[in-house]
């Protein structure tokens, strides 16, 4: 009966590109997502470098303002849609099942789906910057009605955001029914190692929120094309309704980007600290809280745009109340730390500047929480910097480390430390030279989103531009290091971190095809 | 289970999804043809939707052949279970997002519009409403007509696939399969009506905000209707093929949790879409 159930025909799987497409094995599609976020992160990347090389100094120089408009929107939508949701996806389809114990997915051929919707989405994306009247140009935001009023590009947007959102919400489902039913016997929730738990509250969030954005797309595409008047006040409609039912969206989906990346971080500090994470509980609730504040804080994203003083008193103390539980987690991360014997490898690196420099993003969205401060400050470069401290120094730094750190699983070979080190201190000094001057260009009143400026922004924005430069430069160093190490390299053995402690160090490097084809047990 | 993981079924290298990709990336090319009003574009969504059509029951097939082979039982089974759940949770978000369009609507958007004289002079802030700007007379559709009897064809096909339910736990398989063809053809009743009230309307999408949420909400939940009463044939063919056993039919399952979802989705729509 058991040999029956388990087919045979599950080793001798398509070769070539045959396999990629066709494949249900968990480990090859969180390479496959993980390959595809580089290749969007690169993407997204040159329209940022495109968009500083504008910046570089006052004045119309490389770009039209309407092709600046493309390239601020594609760069956002590309990089988190892109770029970090389907890294952090990578991360859950690789390290999921092997740190509980599971055969795979629950799901390996909708898992397979989930990635490979993927690519119709770039496809429409990318191509829309070839259409007539170019690509998507109302910012990420796609607020009516401005979008209302675009192009053949708009709705190529609408329905790219479609598909990346079935793929999200697929995926979600996988994870979570992974997580809640492929755990090894005697791992209890509570023993799961945290970045499980985060990723398990995570695609709560996705299954949540994805449907509503894609209800407020439809609208706008029914705006549109089919005469409704959802965002049109002579129908009845509110624009300002669609920014409401946005960041429903919006709110949980920054958490989205970036709780995976606490869990990354979760997993290195104990390693290289060689300490157990101080707080476990603590960590659990803390995320879980933070999930949950996601929901009830949306509308401090749109101060400005009217809302009645005990609305806007409201939503700024709610946000306020987030900084507690992302307190308790700082906290844990430091404690963690305090008296370990630490070393420096390049995953520790980057999982300490993370911690430095995703704090200060957590104090600038303090200050931005503050309703007086944040109608100074709405639409000005202080938040292009706040949200680069948490998305670039918090979510892709934390991928970053989170690639060093389990590169010697997957290949079997040990990363080139020395490149390693030299990409993260590049990585880290030109981010800071790029975005903390931003904070200084935000205050004194700079608008984002333009591609000119007053003379008196002219010498930061030169810095910032230089900082970009090389921050995009740096990241070839990293491809390369990613490169070298799949192609060769020291052996790593099962367990090249001594203080690694979860389940996927117990097998061998990398490790087999179909990971637990028998249940470890979970003390 | 403490060999689980031998037992957990691994389904082998599939070509489905990528079926379905293309497909989808069809759809969406041609749709993006359409609105462009390029001739070709219905023809390519036309292609698109057979390669979709094609792809699901391609994969659906082989997930019964699995399930007929005992592949999909113990804790596959489970996992089925939890993922139809947080599907159906997941759809519920997205009606989430129009009846919060509707909501926003009547609390906020139309009292505002009509508070200030000098905005939109002469607007009386009512609902339903057309807006201010496009001044239409229309008549709104009434409750206690076609709708309240759509809610009664609603509630009794779930009562009917309830009893169709119970009679394949008994193992009285006339039973299920008269009970199956009840819901199925409440179903389409239910689905004949609604284009009925549609043909009959006194008003149309582009109606303002009453037209836009009306047409909107009705018709992703008569789209979703029109799903289940598909699948639950489906079922009903299975049935008579003498699928599932009394312990064993999660396929039928699923789709009558589907199937109450857009019950309940219906309640909600019918208070506050026809009736408040």
């Amino acid at each position: 009966m058991e040999a029956v159930l388990h087919d045979s025909h599950h080793e001798d799987h398509p070769t070539g590109l045959m396999r990629w497409f066709t494949t249900t094995n968990h480990k090859d599609i969180g390479s496959l997502y993980l390959w595809f976020s580089l290749l969007m992160f690169f993407f997204a990347g040159t329209l940022a470098m495109l968009i500083r090389a504008e910046l570089f100094q006052p004045g119309i120089q490389i770009v039209q303002p309407q092709i600046f408009n493309q390239l601020t929107s594609m760069h956002g939508l590309i990089m988190i849609f892109g770029a970090i949701m389907p890294a952090l996806v990578g991360f859950a389809n690789w390290q999921i099942p092997l740190m509980i114990g599971a055969p795979d997915m629950a799901f390996p051929r909708m898992n397979n789906w989930s990635f490979w919707l993927l690519p119709v989405a770039a496809i429409l994306l990318s191509t829309s910057f070839f259409v007539p009247g170019g690509a998507m140009a109302g910012g990420w935001t796609m607020y009516p009605p401005l979008y209302i009023q675009g192009g053949i590009s708009y709705d190529m947007t609408i329905l790219a955001v479609h598909i990346m959102g079935l793929s999200s919400i697929m995926g979600a489902i996988n994870i979570i029914v992974t997580v809640l039913n492929l755990r090894a016997p005697g791992m209890t929730l509570m023993k799961m190692p945290l970045f499980v738990w985060t990723w398990l509250i995570t695609a709560f969030l996705l299954v949540a929120v994805m449907p509503v954005l894609a209800s407020v797309v439809t609208m706008l595409l029914t705006d549109r094309h089919f005469g409704t008047h959802f965002f049109n006040a002579a129908g009845g409609g509110d624009p300002i309704m669609y920014q409401h039912i946005f960041w429903t969206f919006g709110h949980p989906e920054v958490y989205i980007m970036i709780l995976p990346a606490f869990g990354i971080i979760s997993t290195i500090i104990p390693t290289f600290a060689r300490k157990k994470l101080f707080g476990y509980t603590s960590m659990v609730y803390a995320v879980a809280a933070i999930a949950g504040l996601s929901f009830m804080v949306w509308a401090h994203h749109m101060f400005t745009t009217g809302m009645p003083v005990a609305g806007q008193l409201y939503f700024m103390y709610a946000t306020m109340l987030i900084s507690v539980p992302t307190g308790v987690k700082v906290f844990n991360w430091v404690a963690t730390l305090w008296k370990g014997s630490i070393s420096f490898e390049t995953p520790m690196l980057f999982a300490l500047a993370f911690v430095c420099l995703f704090t200060i993003g957590g104090f600038s969205g303090l200050v931005v929480s503050i309703v007086p401060v944040d109608i100074q400050l709405q639409d000005t470069y202080y938040v292009v910097a706040h949200f680069h401290y948490v998305l670039f120094s918090g979510s892709a730094m934390a991928i970053m480390g989170g690639i060093y750190y389990w590169l010697p699983k997957w290949t079997g070979h040990m990363y080139d430390e020395t490149l390693g080190r030299i990409h993260f201190w590049l990585t880290a000094i030109a981010f800071n030279v790029t975005f903390f001057p931003m904070h200084f260009l935000g205050l004194a009143g700079m608008p984002r989103r333009i591609p000119d400026y007053a003379l008196q922004f002219a010498d930061f924005n030169r810095l910032v531009s230089l900082g970009s430069f090389v921050l995009g430069a740096s990241q070839l160093i990293f491809l390369y290091v990613v490169v070298k190490c799949i192609r060769g390299g020291a052996k790593a053995g099962d367990r090249p971190w001594e203080g690694a402690e979860t389940l996927e160090w117990s097998l061998s490097s990398p490790p087999p095809y179909h990971s637990f084809t028998v249940a470890p047990e979970v003390k | 289970m403490a060999d689980h993981a031998q037992t957990y079924y691994v389904p082998p290298p599939s070509h489905w999804p990528l079926v379905g990709s293309l497909g989808i990336l069809t759809l969406a090319s041609g749709f993006i043809l359409l609105l462009a009003k390029v001739a070709a574009g219905p023809y390519v969504m036309g292609v698109g939707a057979l390669i979709l059509i094609y792809m699901l029951v391609g994969w659906f097939g082989s997930v019964i052949r699995e399930d007929r082979a005992g592949k999909l039982e113990g804790q596959v089974d489970t996992s089925y279970r939890w993922g139809m759940m947080w599907f159906i949770f997941s759809e519920v978000m997205f009606f989430g997002g129009f009846f919060g369009a509707l909501f926003y609507a009547r609390v906020f958007t139309v009292p505002d519009l009509g508070a200030d004289e000098l905005l939109w002079p002469g607007f009386v802030a009512q609902w339903p409403t057309a807006g201010p700007g496009l001044k239409e007379q229309f008549t709104p559709m009434h409750a206690w007509g076609i709708p309240a009897l759509n809610t009664l064809i609603l509630l009794t096909s779930g009562a009917t696939v309830t009893w169709a339910h119970w009679g394949l736990k008994r193992g009285r398989r006339d039973q299920a399969k008269l009970g199956l063809i009840l819901t199925v053809a409440l179903g389409f009743t239910f689905l004949c009506l609604q284009a009925y009230e549609y043909l009959e309307a006194a008003f149309t999408l582009k109606t303002g905000i009453y037209g836009a949420t009306f047409y909107m909400l009705t018709g992703f939940h008569g789209l979703h209707v029109t799903l289940g009463a598909i699948m639950l044939t489906v079922i009903t063919f299975r049935v008579f093929a003498g699928h599932f056993t009394p312990e064993s039919h999660f396929g039928f399952e699923a789709v009558s949790w589907y199937w109450h979802f857009v019950d309940v989705v219906w309640l909600v729509l019918f208070v506050f879409v026809y009736w408040l």
